[in-house]
């Protein structure tokens, strides 16, 4: 590094950790304090690291997800990276894997409820509220309608084909079961996954 | 899989046929490498085209898409012929001694008892002979010419090196050299692994081609043993937990079935299911059927699920079809019987057959709700994009509500890696902006639903109203109680069978695993293959030891696995008569001479002696089958069947058309083309920097492979005046798609039955949102056909035309 440095610029470069050296200790302490309001935090002060998996295809690579919070406070992606723990990548990312954080902070994230109404040629924003109203409320009154309480024999079917379902492929076992117990509760009988494909 | 993704390093060959996994598969193809460099391992690739894979491999063979069949039983037929089969292995743990009925038989392509009108065969005769005593009747000595080896010698009698040559379009000498690597692997010390994917499902006959592979790799002792098995590489990263799931019309989590209409109580119901041994002294495991479903109803009603009212039995819809799989359901929408349809996280716009009957079905829904975290076609099928989706909005009466969810990143929870492996992951982030999470989106409708029916009243509102629900937030479950609710809860004390005074798990606590539930009411379980993932030592799944102390990639403290944290299922029959490794370099379990033990969770009960109870604990049999009953509809062994739109007649019988039995709605009898029309075999595919469509919506994948285009021959390019990099226009008799022509040797004409067959392949990932170019997919143009047995999609082989296009598309 062939930078000549200033002791302003001296001290930017040694950074936050300065008072617990031995910089400190030779009495630049104060100066430092004075400097540190011009200074940036260290960038992953505030960042988290977090255990995860590959949402794509079934080899499930272990991947190392850092975040920090947003301008929001919210925490965003900011770096995605194979985990070297992990027994079967061993740390590697394919194409896919590796360009996981434009996924999450991908511009097409849906980030509010919306509604194309019937002939309308773009959507529109509709409240949680709303919409969740409105789906129970064509919930109910299409399975009280169109429920099948026996067949022509008179033999309890209790299923009702005028709703269906299609779950995904890379929610959690948990969301799958929730979404089972949900769908299975209704009497839908209409319900199929990706593994279909 | 039958192994796991590490295991691939055990194995001396690999034979990827049906799949292009280290294009799809990266980072698991690496335990292929793995096995080239440190076992000497061989890989054998056979494809329809040139891949990666292939590019890698040590041997590799064309072969044209949909006749994988006649090569699988043409392999068979060498092993015969040749006497490269683990005597010992398929004597022992294989139905080859099994007396089949003198009524069944096959001729003309066609297995005993077809009726054309049906399109189905009675499949009575496809069976054992049993014996007065319940058990079938066997021929250890394979004299009898009944039994299954005699009669499988027989059906593999027609499929000959000369057969491959003229069907499959495989060179014989490439075919002859593939066997005999393959016949190696009878050793009783050099294994063969099997790993494919969707290049086997998605045919009309996929499931027959998994058997196929299945039959070989227990001919040649093969299952159960490390570096072998049937590894199924699966699509999405949960495509395997969804399944075991059971999220599909016809299942119960855990591979347990919806009944149907003839199972109108709960006493017909179980009655089906008493999986009553075959042959003295097997473990049949099913026959433990009851307590796993018994404590299924208790998980879903709970207290409202008692003996007295067959553990609410009627609370579960009664089929009247085999399945309201998608495709019978968009069949429906599109006959105006459906009004309103979910999809969560798929995108059947593009991913299913023939989209113009999916555009015209989903036009006549009332409402369509989308839960995503990315825009996706189906999301906007009713919004014109010019000849990328030309729709006239106005005209579309469909309300549609799409609700913002998270993503992997945001939420936690359990995927199953192909493997069978549940990992846990983290949330590491907030999903953005006023995104949900997925159980929080499912949670309220649930709730809105029923509090509609508490206060409104309607039809038979029970089993909404007395769904267990049970989490400390109705609003939100959170994983933990999901994955607790799962792995299965002690409602009453538990007490061991063998001594009633000894308590196993008191009441409250989770059980341990499966072996704990119970046919009284008194255990509670979600899934019950996943029991034990989360028990009273904590949540299994989120074990991070990576340790492989035996050196064979089992990795047993790493994450958990379904069932029972075992790594290799059939794992038993990596062991002889006496419990010895057939290997002992690679020894998994084996027999004390008391009980099993070993580098893995045996499969099999511990103490169960070596010479008495065979390795095939779910079969009632004890044995694997080579010959499987009546178990699939179209046929108890593979046979020969051609796609529904084939370049040639099946040789067997001109007169069938695809898969005899496959299901096939009257209205899409008129869009199956022919080559009079539609010369050419087309067939679908993904590239290593997509995934399906979802990478559309990032820009790295998009821009790493931006433009849409098909692959063609040189000599076809020659023929129809196509230049490389050109535009071409590619039709079927559903619709058309425009895309560049990458003029490529990866893909060699073959000649089939005299004739000279061309392959166009035409990746998928192209659409109408997103930060890709815009362009067309296969689905534009593929059959709307399923497995006679499954129901996935005819994608892998279909007829298509090609011509030169000019200009281009203006987006």
């Amino acid at each position: 590094m062939n930078i000549d440095l200033s002791r302003r610029g001296f001290l930017k470069l040694a950074g936050a950790g300065v008072a617990a050296t031995s910089l400190g200790a030779l009495g630049f302490g104060e100066a430092e304090a004075a400097e540190l309001a011009h200074v940036r935090d260290f960038k992953l002060v505030a960042t988290t690291e977090t255990r995860n998996t590959c949402p794509y295809c079934s080899v499930a690579c272990g991947i190392i997800i850092y975040a920090k919070p947003g301008d929001d406070g919210k925490r965003r992606v900011t770096h995605i990276e194979g985990d070297a723990d992990h027994p079967v990548n061993r740390g590697t990312l394919c194409p896919k894997g590796a360009a996981l954080k434009d996924f999450v902070n991908a511009e097409n994230r849906l980030t509010q409820p919306m509604i194309r109404k019937p002939g309308a040629t773009a959507f529109e924003p509709i409240t949680w509220e709303d919409a969740l109203d409105r789906i129970a409320r064509a919930l109910k009154d299409d399975r009280d309608a169109n429920f099948l309480q026996t067949n022509e024999a008179g033999v309890p079917v209790n299923r009702w084909t005028t709703t269906g379902f299609l779950a995904a492929s890379a929610t959690t076992n948990e969301t799958a079961y929730l979404t089972y117990k949900v769908v299975r509760s209704m009497g839908i009988v209409g319900f199929d996954n990706q593994a279909r494909v | 899989m039958t192994n796991s993704w590490t295991d691939i390093k055990n194995t001396d060959l690999v034979v990827v046929m049906g799949g292009n996994a280290a294009e799809a598969h990266p980072c698991g193809f690496k335990w292929v490498t793995e096995a080239k460099h440190h076992r000497g391992a061989k890989l054998i690739v056979v494809d329809p085209r040139f891949t990666r894979t292939a590019a890698v491999s040590d041997y590799y063979a064309p072969i044209r898409p949909g006749s994988d069949i006649v090569f699988l039983m043409a392999l068979i037929r060498w092993m015969i012929e040749n006497d490269k089969v683990q005597w010992d292995y398929v004597k022992a743990f294989t139905n080859a001694s099994f007396i089949v009925k003198d009524e069944f038989g096959w001729s003309d392509g066609l297995f005993t008892g077809y009726d054309e009108q049906k399109r189905d065969f009675d499949r009575s005769s496809w069976d054992y002979v049993v014996g007065d005593d319940g058990f079938a009747v066997t021929d250890p000595t394979l004299q009898n010419p009944r039994c299954v080896w005699n009669l499988l010698k027989a059906h593999v009698d027609a499929y000959t090196p000369e057969m491959v040559e003229r069907v499959c379009g495989t060179p014989k000498d490439r075919f002859l050299k593939i066997a005999e690597m393959i016949g190696e692997c009878s050793s009783k010390t050099k294994t063969m692994t099997s790993m494919y994917a969707l290049g086997w499902t998605q045919h009309s006959k996929g499931a027959q081609n998994i058997r196929g592979m299945a039959m070989l790799q227990l001919i040649l002792g093969n299952i159960g043993v490390p570096g072998g098995g049937m590894n199924a590489l699966r699509g999405h990263s949960n495509i395997q937990g969804l399944t075991d799931l059971g999220l599909m019309s016809n299942l119960i989590p855990g591979y347990l079935n919806i009944p149907t209409e003839k199972e109108p109580d709960w006493a017909t119901y179980l009655k089906s299911r008493a999986f009553k041994p075959l042959m003295p002294g097997q473990t049949s495991y099913w026959q433990n059927y009851p307590k796993f479903m018994v404590s299924f109803m208790k998980a879903m009603w709970g207290e409202a699920a008692q003996k007295d009212n067959d553990w609410a039995f009627h609370y579960l819809p009664k089929l009247d079809v085999p399945a309201y799989d998608m495709l019978r359901m968009f069949e429906l929408m599109d006959q105006d019987r459906v009004n309103i349809y979910f999809c969560q996280g798929f995108n059947p716009l593009l991913a299913a057959p023939n989209r113009g009957k999916l555009t015209r079905a989903f036009s006549k829904l009332k409402l369509m709700v989308i839960m995503d975290p990315l825009e996706t076609e189906t999301a906007r099928f009713w919004e014109n994009h010019g000849e990328y989706n030309p729709v006239d909005s106005a005209a579309i009466q469909t309300e549609v509500i799409q609700l913002p969810s998270s993503c992997f990143a945001e939420d936690e929870g359990a995927l199953v890696n192909s493997g069978r492996w549940l990992q846990w992951h983290w949330a590491a982030a907030e999903p953005p902006g006023d995104a949900k999470l997925d159980t929080w989106i499912m949670a309220q409708i649930f709730n809105r639903v029923k509090a509609l029916y508490q206060t409104e009243g309607g039809v038979f509102p029970d089993p909404i109203l007395n769904l267990a629900w049970g989490y400390a937030d109705p609003n939100e479950p959170k994983p933990d109680e999901l994955a607790r609710e799962m792995n299965g809860t002690a409602l009453g004390d538990v007490f061991d069978p063998k001594d009633a005074a000894k308590m196993l798990t008191a009441a409250g606590k989770q059980v341990k695993s499966f072996a704990e539930l119970r046919d009284d009411g008194s255990t509670a379980c979600g899934c019950w293959i996943y029991s034990g993932c989360f028990n009273e030592d904590g949540n299994n799944m989120a074990r991070r030891d990576n340790a492989d102390p035996s050196g064979l990639g089992v990795h047993p403290k790493w994450a958990w696995s379904w069932p029972l944290n075992r790594r290799t299922l059939y794992n038993r029959a990596s062991a002889d008569l006496n419990g010895q490794p057939w290997d002992p370099e690679r020894p998994i379990i084996q027999w004390t001479g008391e009980k099993w033990e070993g580098n893995d969770v045996p499969d099999i009960s511990p103490t169960a002696k070596p010479g008495e109870v065979m390795p095939f604990i779910m079969n009632p049999e004890g044995v694997s089958r080579l010959f499987s009953r009546g178990m699939m509809r179209d046929g108890p062994f593979p046979t020969h069947m051609e796609p529904f739109e084939s370049p040639v007649q099946n040789v067997f019988n001109a007169r069938m058309r695809g898969n005899p039995v496959a299901r096939v709605f009257e209205s899409d009898v008129e869009t199956f083309g022919d080559a009079s029309e539609f010369p050419y075999v087309a067939t679908s595919y993904r590239l290593t920097e997509h995934f399906h469509y979802w990478t559309k919506n990032n820009v790295v994948n998009a821009a790493l492979q931006p433009q849409g285009f098909v692959e063609l021959s040189v000599q076809l390019a020659e023929e129809k005046g196509i230049t490389n990099g050109g535009w071409v226009r590619v039709w079927s008799k559903r619709g058309e798609i425009r895309a560049k022509a990458v003029v490529t040797r990866r893909i060699k004409p073959m000649i089939c039955d005299g004739k000279p067959v061309h392959v166009i392949g035409i990746p998928l990932h192209w659409g109408f949102v997103g930060a890709a170019k815009k362009g067309w997919g296969p689905n534009s143009l593929t059959p709307y056909v399923g497995d006679a047995n499954i129901e996935t999609p005819e994608y892998k082989a279909f007829l298509v035309n090609i011509e030169p296009a000019v200009g281009e598309a203006v987006s």
